[in-house]
């Protein structure tokens, strides 16, 4: 076996594409997350603008019927799954282990590969449209549309296939920050001292590795109905299309909290940083967020209230829902009474947390107004529906996400992004959210579908739309601004290691940070360690003025960099995609993963240190 | 494992803050997600009980002593795993490599029982295809015979290596976390052959009671 790790050597190099590519640098793959999601949202965006451009005037035949399907389904998949998940996970893997006072994750080279399994699940999706056989049967693809004779090409296979590649990536990632969380804090931070965005984290990762299952025994059933002749959702053969939703929804219900806690931990390590005074209610926003986590699984049937599940199913999803409002009430409590009295900055990151909390409170009301399961049969598949999910999705998980890039952007790259152009982001972004989504309102209770590729003009929708496609140019504008001050913000002086003055460990070393974060694992007296440690200092009469002290990198022995995740991902992914071509493919798969596993096994984590 | 004894590296001797090894936490926490996905599986068995529009039906074709016997097999590979373990502490390294290779080759003969099996029914009728029996019994047995493999591959790894002597006391976290692997698989069996043999196993026809 020791030949096989010899042929492929080990990278030894740390510049250039190569060392991006073996790298197990948390810091390094968080980056990478960022910018790849950054990239697919660039992509759903354009979705969007063709779906709103379509939309903008009625009877309008800018695409085909076909088309637009493709654009609504793409455009929520991408965003769901290869946006705001990755954006989230591109903050889990950067601050997680500086939050924590760690070195890196627990599993550095399953961190890289979980980054590369995305990478080449998402590929593999958009491979669909290369051969224009694109996936259109919506974010949840209902059975029995995702069947013979309603599915005619291989659309459905890319996005089952992509989903079960990219759900491989999302348990792998959320199994290792499940230990680092639990097992590699540093001395002294016990569970109720840790961040609350850890605590989001921690939590979000459990909510994953137990929802994705779920997901991915729906997702192998619809592969094999497509591929190899079964009939699980398929009704003229006993099949039973309502049991694909509730696979789904089992799966989906909790996934909405997937996306929603992480940026709720971002926006309470923001409001206390930005108001100078501590979270307030810490234990509160914390069991909230535990409540919030568990009853994510009781209220899955509120997306089925019209399939006719019968009174009692639908009360008592009406009721579980109803009640998990409440502790996400708490928490909005709890953030403004953080706000109270706190000497307030208005910088950029603040305006978006800000904006965070005021939409998210719309979305989360037009959420309660569907909870309620006689409103909802009016409101089912309308556009009410499209409104509630970009408040909550858009108003809440973007502007949360958009907060946080704001916030450790100086701690990412050493840069500072210009706030004149950050509130200028924020002001188009907030003004073209609410201009686009929230006439959807007025759209869906005046009976306005979700997707119809198009409407006759007698049905007075027409107004409304058009305002909302010149809501989406505005969004695309915050979106031209906020490139350019990254553009920009590279020949702006080196930042300090901590321009917010804020609470958390990550800002006691350099920006960036080095690649062993912290040179002596930080002790940890109390919440907010930070700020801590500088009310002492400054008591003392010596307050600090720089990061902790250099020093010699290779005194500290740190995982070494690998060639075996990428193989291994590729492994896997053609596993994925060999389904849509040659069972041989998939088999040539199963060897190139098979063989990244032995390698990986029969390297040590941390190459010995003889070379120099 | 036991490399790079030349220094004392944060990654292989690992400070943890509950004293438990990263690996062991990472094992029980992908168990606990395993248990999700058999539960979807088993939970599709269950929704499409008696649901089979033409047979075969389970009646017809299940046979409950012969799967006793394949129960049986893997029940006992169990029991080898945990001899296999106790002999990796004790640096038995004999017991260490009967123990190892008893209970691959156990799990391998329960995967022999269900290949015969799985031929037996084909041969009857029972496909992928045709009915949802043959949909969800072969999805579900499938995947579960997937785990048993992916199983024998891992303890073959380590007799591999137990050859080249580097199994002991110092490394017994590497059969250690095999046998956890093992035992969750075999204990998924038990619910599966109670539910699909034991109870689903007499479902006559369309109806779950039978007879009627």
């Amino acid at each position: 076996m020791a030949t096989l790790t010899d042929v492929i050597a080990r990278p030894a190099s740390y510049s250039g594409i190569w060392s991006w590519i073996t790298t197990v640098d948390h810091k390094r793959i968080g980056v990478l997350y960022g910018t790849t999601a950054f990239l697919f949202m660039l992509l759903a965006g354009i979705e969007a603008g063709v779906i709103r451009v379509q939309l903008a005037s009625p009877d309008n035949d800018l695409i085909s019927a076909g088309r637009y399907n493709q654009m609504f389904t793409m455009h929520a998949t991408v965003m769901i799954f290869m946006v705001i998940m990755p954006l989230s996970a591109s903050f889990f893997n950067f601050v997680i282990p500086l939050a924590i006072g760690a070195r890196d994750v627990a599993f550095p080279r399953l961190n890289a590969l979980s980054y590369w399994i995305f990478l080449f699940g998402a590929v593999l999706m958009h491979v669909s449209f290369i051969v224009d056989q694109v996936p259109d049967a919506g974010w949840f693809s209902y059975a029995p549309l995702t069947e013979e004779p309603f599915s005619v090409n291989k659309g459905l296979d890319f996005w089952a296939l992509g989903l079960l590649v990219l759900g491989t990536s999302s348990v792998a990632a959320a199994l290792n920050f499940i230990v680092t969380i639990i097992n590699l804090r540093a001395p002294g931070m016990t569970l109720m001292r840790m961040p609350v965005f850890v605590w989001m984290t921690l939590i979000t990762s459990i909510l994953l590795v137990l929802a994705f299952p779920v997901i991915t025994v729906g997702l192998i059933e619809l592969v094999l109905d497509r591929n190899f002749g079964t009939h699980f959702f398929i009704p003229a053969a006993g099949g039973d299309p309502l049991l694909w939703q509730h696979l789904f929804w089992v799966f989906g219900h909790p996934e909405v909290y997937i996306l929603i806690l992480p940026p709720m931990g971002i926006v309470s390590e923001i409001l206390p940083a930005f108001s100078k005074k501590p979270l307030f209610g810490y234990p509160f926003i914390i069991f909230s967020g535990i409540v919030i986590g568990m009853m994510g699984w009781a209220v899955w049937s509120h997306h089925m209230f019209t399939v006719g599940l019968g009174p009692v199913a639908n009360s008592v999803f009406t009721i579980t829902t109803m009640l998990i409002a409440v502790p996400t009430g708490v928490k909005i409590f709890n953030w403004m009474a953080t706000l109270w009295k706190g000497s307030i900055e208005f910088t950029t990151p603040m305006l978006f947390a800000l904006g965070f909390i005021a939409l998210f409170i719309v979305g989360g009301l037009s959420g309660v107004s569907h909870a309620v399961s006689p409103s909802d049969f009016q409101q089912q598949d309308t556009y009410y529906v499209v409104a509630h999910i970009h408040y909550v999705l858009f108003g809440g998980s973007l502007f949360g996400i958009f907060a946080g890039i704001y916030y450790w952007y100086p701690k990412i790259t050493g840069k500072m992004l210009s706030e004149y152009w950050g509130k200028t982001t924020f002001w188009l972004m907030f003004i073209g959210m609410n201009v686009t989504f929230f006439p959807m309102h007025f759209l869906g209770m005046n009976g306005m579908p979700r997707r119809i590729y198009t409407y006759a003009e007698e049905f007075g929708w027409g107004d409304l739309n058009r305002l909302a496609s010149v809501g989406y140019f505005i969004i695309f504008a915050s979106i031209l601004t906020f490139m350019w001050s990254v553009w920009q913000s590279r020949k702006s002086r080196p930042v300090s290691h901590d321009p917010w003055d804020a609470p958390g460990l990550e800002w006691s070393i350099s920006s960036p940070p080095p690649a062993y974060n912290f040179a002596e694992l930080p002790q940890v007296e109390g919440r907010d360690q930070y700020w801590i440690t500088k009310e002492r200092a400054e008591a003392a009469g010596t307050p600090i003025r720089g990061p902790e002290a250099p020093v010699d990198p290779s005194t500290i022995h740190m995982p070494s960099p690998s060639y075996w995740p990428i193989i291994t991902a590729a492994g896997v992914a053609l596993i994925g995609g060999g389904i849509l071509v040659h069972f041989g493919l998939s088999f040539a798969g199963g060897l190139i993963a098979m063989l990244g596993v032995v390698g990986w096994a029969n390297e040590p984590a941390s190459a010995p240190q003889e070379h120099h | 494992m036991a490399h790079a004894p030349q220094t004392t590296p944060v990654a292989d001797h690992e400070y943890t803050t509950t004293g438990l090894s990263h690996r062991k936490m990472l094992m029980w926490v992908f168990l606990g997600s395993d248990c999700l996905f058999f539960g979807a599986l088993i939970a599709t068995y269950m929704v499409y009980r008696g649901q089979s529009l033409v047979g075969p039906y389970p009646n017809d074709i299940i046979d409950i002593p012969l799967t006793t016997i394949s129960t049986f097999v893997l029940l006992m590979s169990s029991f080898a795993m945990v001899q296999a373990l106790a002999a990796t502490t004790a640096n038995d390294q004999r017991g260490i490599k009967i123990w190892l290779l008893a209970t691959a080759l156990l799990g391998s003969v329960f995967i022999g029982f269900q290949i015969y099996e799985f031929n037996a029914f084909k041969n009857e009728g029972l496909t992928l295809g045709g009915n949802l029996f043959g949909a969800t019994f072969f999805t579900l047995t499938g995947f579960h015979g997937a785990h048993v493999t992916l199983g024998i591959i891992w303890l073959l790894s380590l007799y591999f290596l137990s050859w080249k002597g580097r199994l002991g006391p110092a490394t017994a976290l590497d059969v250690e976390l095999a046998g956890l692997y093992w035992h969750f698989v075999d204990i998924v069996w038990i619910v599966i052959f109670t539910l699909l043999y034991l109870i689903g196993g007499f479902d006559l026809g369309p109806s779950i009671i039978p007879g009627t």
